[in-house]
């Protein structure tokens, strides 16, 4: 009797869930396991409801397919074939001889117990976080990442009457000022780096996605109905307050990166958040031995069919590269079909996904587009002062990073790390090693990261035989 | 860091020094090992002589460079869970202490005074202040600098300049010449590439080694802390993993717990199997530690030579060229005792150790070729006979007894 190819996803964001959809329509057996409690990922376990009745076509586009992938999900995880694992923390997927996998989590909040799923293939659908670069002040109660800003919002903790700066750059500032303002705060502004100019210069590939415009020129409108003030081609220099926040210092920014002389005034607010894009999750790929590739060598590489260069591992969404969830779902649906058929041992026939693959260009046009319009000011890491923390975990400061940097001969990330201690706490360097890099003027190299998530030495010494 | 502290004491010697490497600094095995500076784990022989030799430079850096390189003598404990480990301990200890070695027995009711979480029942064990710890890439970082070389990092060395009449003259880079009537060999696991630049034979492999991190913690470890199993032990050496980890608690908070040893060439995926055995290993010592979360694994090719000692002085085969490479689990201890030989060879002093032991020429008629694979899984590598004679080479040398 030969058992059905049994294949696990991690991550149940919008691409992990179109590959297990995608797979199990074809006779796979999946697993789907995802940190959260329940599916959707970052962006649908968004709350709808604050965007009301208002939502454009686009947004009413996206709500439809949540539903179909939910109402796909549950059918499939009543009739057995796809197994939904919540709140398990995946620390490692390990190669096995057959070849098959064994994929190490974590359970519960607590994190504490370790449980082991066994597959034949393996789709890494981690997604990507969020990227935050220092600025002095930054670590004062009150300013918070965009993506925390959202997740107050989704807890009911955003107080109507609380004054809320959103600074950053990148398209993830809209909604969560839109968001935030829809909920009752008062957005002070929305303060994005990006000039006017720079989003113009790339029209060309953003007008060939009319729904992501009419996304953007809606979230506009909303902003101008809730009288927020946008500020495009301006930073936040600092923020200010004792022992919480209390304003923050916006500047405006010349073509080069610089400052405009005078240009800078303090806005009141008690609420900062902060984004300035999004970073792929490739830890788990990573220590599989796939090849990461993408602008900065962060993303983990996928061919055509989503599949890494590892055998029997497909990666497809935001750890591929950061493009949205529409991009994920297509990669996410390409891959299931994709092992669909491998596991059967078949190559599959590219033709029956070439909606899929055509939506997948495109939007990877739009998003390298977007990425060159947004990024971090030129000067941002100059203006650091010495003593502003970069690396939270460790406390360590600018000044010591710089030192390693011109009197030690750090011309690397690790070596950085190595010297400073900078990225070797908690995070592991997820939240700071983008500001070492700026700082020192290192290229951004994926580190190695063994350990998806902090282990407990019980659970590493109890695990089971490969 | 051998390749630093070979700059240093030369450059202090009055030589004038430039230092080279194809990577960053510390980016070898330096960088992908840990800091234990033991004497504790070494038998009476050449490598104990290097090791005190070296532990008093050390102390001496420790004074000058202090919390620079986070020096700390905290002392190493050794303990032993069965009598016959304690007896075997009690033994070895007495060998070490007529070298020179300072080792002072702790019976079983006072392990808890020197290691309040340590586990119950233990037989006895051994303490030893001599033991010591520095933080191996500021150690590197800091040895250079106060070396006062001008360093080439990322300049890869690809050949060796010679006279006319076939001495070496310095060596050719990816990025130019340099010119130098010595050069010394301190490219760790690498060096026996270099030495085949000069055309002569050194047989170094790579062990490969992992590190277990934990989250940061308050002091609950207070010295290095590592299982005697391997002094009753010794029959048991191959090529498969092997642990019995030192726990050691770090100035920076992590609890560090190291190091597995396998000779699988250069393969750096992540072994579970290794990581497995380590957090045992550590738990069966700290059974606190069940519950406290590593952070990361790393792992890192210990440069080691089929006799498991390592290769220090002029190589008669290719004059000019020196060797300071090959220290396997104990580089960074070794490092300081070695650089001072090799400033105290080039500058045509009596070196104060006999190097006859550390000669690089030594395998030149062992009839075996070990190649440059590394690989060895079959287990029956000789190196092992010889590990099991002197029980001695079995420990690493520093980072796993
Ligand atoms: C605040 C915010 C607003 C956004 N707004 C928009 C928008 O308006 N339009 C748009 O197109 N996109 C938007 N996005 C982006 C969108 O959310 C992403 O593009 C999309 O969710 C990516 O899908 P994914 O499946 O690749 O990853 P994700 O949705 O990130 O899903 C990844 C899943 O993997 C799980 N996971 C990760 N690591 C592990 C692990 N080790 N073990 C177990 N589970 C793990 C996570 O818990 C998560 O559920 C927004 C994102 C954010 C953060
Ligand atoms: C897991 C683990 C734990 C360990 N724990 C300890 C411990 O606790 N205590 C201890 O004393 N030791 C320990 N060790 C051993 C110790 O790390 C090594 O013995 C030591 O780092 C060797 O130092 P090195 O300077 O000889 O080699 P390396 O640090 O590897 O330096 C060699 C340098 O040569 C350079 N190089 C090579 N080829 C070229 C070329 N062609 N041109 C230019 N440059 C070149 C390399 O880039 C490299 O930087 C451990 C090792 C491991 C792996």
């Amino acid at each position: 009797m030969t058992e059905r190819a049994h294949l696990a996803v991690v991550g149940a964001g919008p691409a992990g869930l179109a590959g297990a959809l995608a797979a199990a329509e074809r006779g796979v057996r999946v697993t789907l396991v995802d940190a959260a409690e329940q599916a959707g990922g970052q962006f649908y376990r968004q709350p709808a409801r604050p965007l009301g009745a208002r939502r454009p076509k686009a947004l009413h586009h996206q709500w439809h397919t949540w539903e179909r992938l939910r109402d796909g999900l549950e059918r499939h995880v009543s009739s057995g074939r796809i197994t939904h694992l919540t709140d398990h923390h995946v620390w490692s997927v390990q190669r096995a001889p057959g070849p098959s996998f064994a994929v190490h989590a974590l359970l519960g909040p607590a994190q504490e117990e370790g449980v082991t799923v066994r597959a034949d293939a393996v789709l890494l659908a981690t997604g990507g976080y969020e990227r935050v670069l220092p600025f002095p002040g930054w670590t004062l109660p009150g300013v918070v990442t965009a993506g925390g800003a959202q997740a107050m919002l989704k807890g009911g903790l955003v107080l109507p009457g609380r004054t809320v700066v959103v600074a950053g750059t990148g398209p993830l500032l809209l909604p969560v000022a839109t968001g935030l303002a829809a909920a009752g705060a008062r957005v002070a502004a929305l303060v994005e780096s990006a000039g006017p100019a720079a989003l113009l210069r790339h029209a060309p590939a953003l007008a060939a996605q009319p729904a992501k415009l009419a996304e953007g020129a809606w979230y506009a409108g909303r902003l101008a109905r809730h009288k927020v003030r946008v500020l495009t081609g301006h930073t936040v220099l600092e923020a200010h307050g004792t022992d919480r926040l209390e304003a923050v210092s916006v500047a405006a920014l010349r073509r080069d990166g610089r400052i405009r002389p005078g240009s800078a005034h303090r806005v009141p607010c008690d609420t900062l958040a902060v984004g300035h894009g999004m970073l792929a999750h490739t830890d788990l790929a990573g220590t599989l031995g796939c090849t990461l590739a993408g602008t900065e060598g962060t993303a983990v590489r996928a061919d055509d069919e989503q599949r890494t260069d590892v055998p029997g591992v497909w990666a497809a969404g935001e750890t591929t590269g950061i493009g949205g969830a529409a991009l994920a779902l297509a990669e996410g649906h390409i891959a299931g079909r994709s092992i669909a058929a491998r596991l059967d041992g078949r190559a599959p026939d590219p033709r029956s996904w070439a909606a899929a693959a055509r939506s997948r260009s495109r939007l990877r046009r739009f998003f390298t587009a977007l990425d060159a319009a947004y990024g971090p000011p030129a000067g941002w890491a100059e203006r650091l002062t010495g003593d502003t923390v970069v690396c939270r975990c460790e406390e360590v400061t600018a000044g010591t990073v710089r030192t390693a940097a011109d009197a030690l001969g750090a011309g690397d990330l690790r070596t950085v790390k190595l010297l400073t201690r900078a990225g070797m706490g908690w995070c592991q360097g997820r939240m700071c090693a983008p500001a070492v890099a700026g700082l020192t003027g290192c290229p951004l190299t994926a580190d190695r990261r063994p350990f998806a998530r902090p282990v407990p030495l019980g659970v590493l010494a109890g695990l089971p035989d490969a | 860091m051998v390749g630093a502290a070979c700059a240093l004491y030369a450059s202090r010697a009055g030589l004038d020094v430039r230092v080279v490497d194809r990577g960053p600094v510390a980016g070898g095995t330096t960088g992908a090992g840990e800091g234990n500076l033991l004497v504790s784990d070494k038998e009476p022989g050449p490598e104990l002589g290097l090791a005190l030799l070296s532990a008093r430079l050390w102390s001496r850096l420790g004074d000058e460079l202090g919390t620079a390189v986070e020096y700390e003598p905290k002392g190493g404990l050794v303990v032993a869970s069965a009598p016959e480990t304690l007896t075997a301990l009690r033994a070895f200890a007495g060998g070490q202490r007529r070298a020179g070695v300072r080792a002072d027995p702790v019976p079983a009711d006072q392990l808890a005074s020197l290691e309040p979480h340590l586990a119950d029942g233990m037989a006895g064990g051994m303490h030893y202040p001599q033991d010591a710890q520095v933080m191996p890439a500021l150690a590197a970082a800091h040895l250079l600098r106060a070396s006062g070389a001008p360093v080439h990092t990322g300049w890869t060395v690809t050949g060796m300049l010679r006279t006319a009449d076939g001495a070496l003259a310095g060596v050719r880079t990816d990025r130019g010449e340099l010119h130098a009537p010595a050069v010394v060999n301190a490219a760790g696991t690498w060096g026996g590439d270099l030495a085949a630049l000069a055309g002569v034979r050194l047989p170094v492999l790579p062990r490969r080694g992992f590190v277990l991190v934990t989250e940061p913690l308050p002091r609950m470890v207070r010295h290095k802390v590592y299982a005697a199993d391997y002094v009753a032990d010794v029959a048991s050496d191959s090529a498969s993993l092997r642990t019995s980890p030192v726990v050691e608690g770090t100035a920076a908070g992590p609890v560090l717990i190291g190091a597995s040893r396998e000779r699988v060439g250069f393969d750096r995926s992540l072994s579970l199997a290794a990581v497995r055995a380590l957090a045992a290993g550590a738990i069966g010592l700290f059974p606190f530690l069940e519950r406290v979360r590593a952070l990361r694994t790393y792992a890192g090719f210990r440069p080691y030579l089929p006799d498991h000692l390592p290769a220090i002085g002029p190589d008669p085969r290719a004059p000019g060229l020196f060797h300071a490479c090959g220290h396997e689990g104990a580089g960074i201890g070794l490092a300081t005792g070695t650089g001072q030989l090799i400033a105290q060879t080039l500058t045509g002093k009596t070196p104060e150790l006999d190097l006859t032991p550390f000669r690089p020429e030594r395998f030149d008629n062992d009839g075996s070729d070990t190649g440059d694979s590394g690989t060895d899984d079959s287990g029956t590598d000789d190196s092992d006979a010889a590990d099991s004679d002197t029980g001695e080479s079995d420990t690493d040398g520093g980072d796993t007894p």
